[in-house]
């Protein structure tokens, strides 16, 4: 009995101590870099509670990542930094908002449905930090101090130093692989999964699958949200564009690269296509072709997310005799 | 017949009637199922069975007409809102979670209707209630030993079962079983009417089913549909007389009901 559950701690604590010990070895580009990749990480981990665990294939989590990032945005001022203490707890609950608004009205649908609805919802919001002047418009916005942490002006904590923001980052990495963890394993999880598996039978059992399937959506959108408030604070900068499809698509890779059907692999899909990225952008001037080709491969010799991606889309796929198939015909409405 | 303190389960349906485009699939029909009783529908294919079980359960939305549970209008309330007043249902096309165990189907079934079903602290294997009521159901559906299970290895007939099973673990006292018998082995489905023989008591049971030897067996009223309507409803043995229902099985591969009981 201990002897296995040290064994199932093992990999996750060598591989948290090779975390902490990273940022004292390696140059310090590349403890941003890390901290850049751990944030994403983290987006495409809050993603795939609602696409892998939920089965609904959002396409609107840039928008939840970007919304972060702008609130600290606002309500930065222009020559001091922020305090942490409530900017931080503001920008995740205007996530969670955006997400508890757009789902409860894209929830309403199913599918391919579902699937455009949070794709204009996100455009909708690009559009609209895009097109007005309030968060600085096409320009995006400057966040010219990062929030800090300060007690009777003594600063406890100061995220310009990357070390220390790198390790303010892999905190929350952890307490999101904790909580996404421990929401998969209860009651809560295993009834969302339960109603992506066979929606019908869930909802004739007695779940609430709406409220089920919100309240996973929330819980995403305000984790999207973390990371995108300390994407901008690394940055001091957030575009319009951070809303838009392309990063939504572009997490959305990282999910399938990573599978759709455990916690982590989000966050190793990340790091794969981040440390792809980044050696083809120092080997050829083609690096994006050569990603999206490479990115082609893994997705066809790992098809299982993208089956999982389909089924989540498509619905369940039919593989009965055809026998059956007629039965099906017959009663489909059964 | 009962004492007033205990609960009476009962469940009205007054003047059903479902449109699909131009086909009326339940037309006008109502009828009530108790406590203490099995309550069989039965009709050639696509009379309205199925039909009428998912008005009643609340998959489909009445296109007129209303559904009294209790003492309680429940036709505007959805299907996981009447599920947790009590109504359970199986499916005539086995519809389960292929990819969960057996175990597994039947806890989540448990799990819907424990105190806090959507409670994220805790893992999923330490509520006993909930455990009970899956241990309770497999036991009683006879699939204990194929607990651990994927349902989707399972043979037909034991799918038929799990659906069963599921009902079960959701502790209901109204009962909708949709061809609960198709598909299962002579063994099995031996079983499983002596299984629906014992929820008759607790619960009021609707039961849909083609085999008329565990029809006339099981029923305490029974009901004839044809082409949505009721066609004829009392006792077993009046009903399998009465002219209208010989005519609706003439010529059906059916028989005439009861023929071969
Ligand atoms: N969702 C639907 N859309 C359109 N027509 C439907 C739908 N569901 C059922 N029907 C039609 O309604 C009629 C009644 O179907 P129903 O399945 O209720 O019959 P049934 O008595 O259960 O038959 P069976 O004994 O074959 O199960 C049939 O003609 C069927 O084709
Ligand atoms: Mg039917």
């Amino acid at each position: 009995m201990t002897n296995i559950s040290i064994r199932i701690w093992l990999v996750p604590l060598a591989l948290l101590a090779i975390a902490i010990a990273l940022p004292f070895v390696v140059p310090k580009y590349y403890v941003q870099f890390a901290s850049k990749a751990l944030l994403l990480g983290m987006l495409a981990m809050a993603l795939n509670l609602v696409v892998g665990y939920g089965g609904l294939v959002s396409l609107c989590h840039g928008a939840f990542f970007g919304i972060g990032g702008y609130a600290l945005a606002m309500v930065t001022p222009k020559y001091d930094p922020v305090s942490l203490w409530w900017s931080f707890p503001f920008a995740v609950a205007l996530a969670g908002f955006a997400a508890l608004i757009i789902g409860a009205l894209a929830l309403r649908t199913r599918g391919v449905y579902f699937i455009m609805v949070t794709l204009a919802f996100g455009e909708m919001l690009f559009f609209l930090f895009h097109d007005n002047q309030f968060a600085g418009g096409s320009d995006g916005a400057y966040i010219n101090n990062k929030p800090e942490i300060a007690i009777a002006g003594r600063v406890l904590l100061d995220l310009d130093k990357p070390l220390a923001f790198y390790f303010v980052v892999l905190a929350c990495l952890v307490a999101t692989i904790a909580l996404l963890t421990m929401l998969v394993r209860s009651p809560f999880g295993h009834a969302l999964a339960a109603a992506r598996d066979n929606e019908r039978r869930a909802r004739s059992l007695g779940f609430p699958i709406f409220r089920l399937r919100l309240i996973a959506f929330v819980i995403s959108g305000a984790i999207a949200g973390v990371a995108g408030y300390f994407s901008a604070a690394q940055f001091g900068f957030i575009a319009p564009q951070t809303l838009g499809w392309h990063v939504s698509a572009t997490v959305l890779v990282m999910v399938l690269i990573g599978g759709l059907r455990s916690v982590v692999g989000p966050l190793v899909g990340a790091l794969v296509l981040l440390g792809l990225e980044e050696v083809l952008k120092a080997s050829t001037e083609y690096w994006k072709l050569a990603e999206g080709l490479i990115v082609i491969a893994i997705v066809l010799f790992l098809p299982n997310g993208v089956r999982h991606l389909l089924t989540a889309a498509l619905g369940e796929r039919k593989d009965e005799s055809p026998q059956d198939v007629k039965a099906v015909a017959k009663v489909e409405h059964a | 017949m009962l004492e007033a303190s205990t609960i009476v389960a009962s469940m009205r349906a007054n003047g059903l009637s479902k449109q699909f485009g131009g086909l009326r699939a339940v037309a006008d029909v109502s009828l009530d199922v108790h406590q203490d009783e099995i309550h069989a529908v039965i009709g050639p294919n696509g009379a309205g069975k199925s039909t009428l079980i998912n008005l009643l359960s609340g998959d489909m939305n009445v296109t007129a007409g209303s559904i009294v549970l209790d003492d309680r209008d429940v036709t505007r309330f959805g299907a996981e809102r009447r599920a947790r007043c009590g109504i359970g249902r199986s499916y005539q096309k086995t519809t389960i979670f292929q990819q969960s165990t057996v175990y597994e189907n039947a806890r989540l079934a448990a799990q819907a209707h424990s105190k806090a079903p959507l409670k994220i602290f805790g893992d999923v294997v330490s509520d006993t209630n909930v455990n009970a009521a899956t241990h309770d159901a497999l036991e009683r559906t006879g699939l204990t030993s194929r607990a651990d299970t994927l349902a989707n290895q399972l043979s037909h007939g034991e799918q038929r079962q799990l659906e069963i099973a599921m009902v079960l673990a959701t502790g209901p006292r109204i009962i909708l079983l949709d061809e609960p018998l198709a598909g299962m082995g002579t063994q099995e489905a031996r079983k499983i009417v002596e299984l629906i023989a014992s929820l008759r008591k607790g619960h009021a049971v609707l039961l849909v089913e083609h085999d008329m030897d565990a029809v006339f067996e099981l029923a305490d009223r029974l009901t004839v549909m044809q082409d949505g309507k009721v066609i004829a409803t009392g006792l077993p043995q009046q009903v399998r007389t009465d002219p209208a229902v010989r005519a609706a099985y003439l010529g059906t591969h059916d028989g005439a009901p009861g023929d071969a009981a």
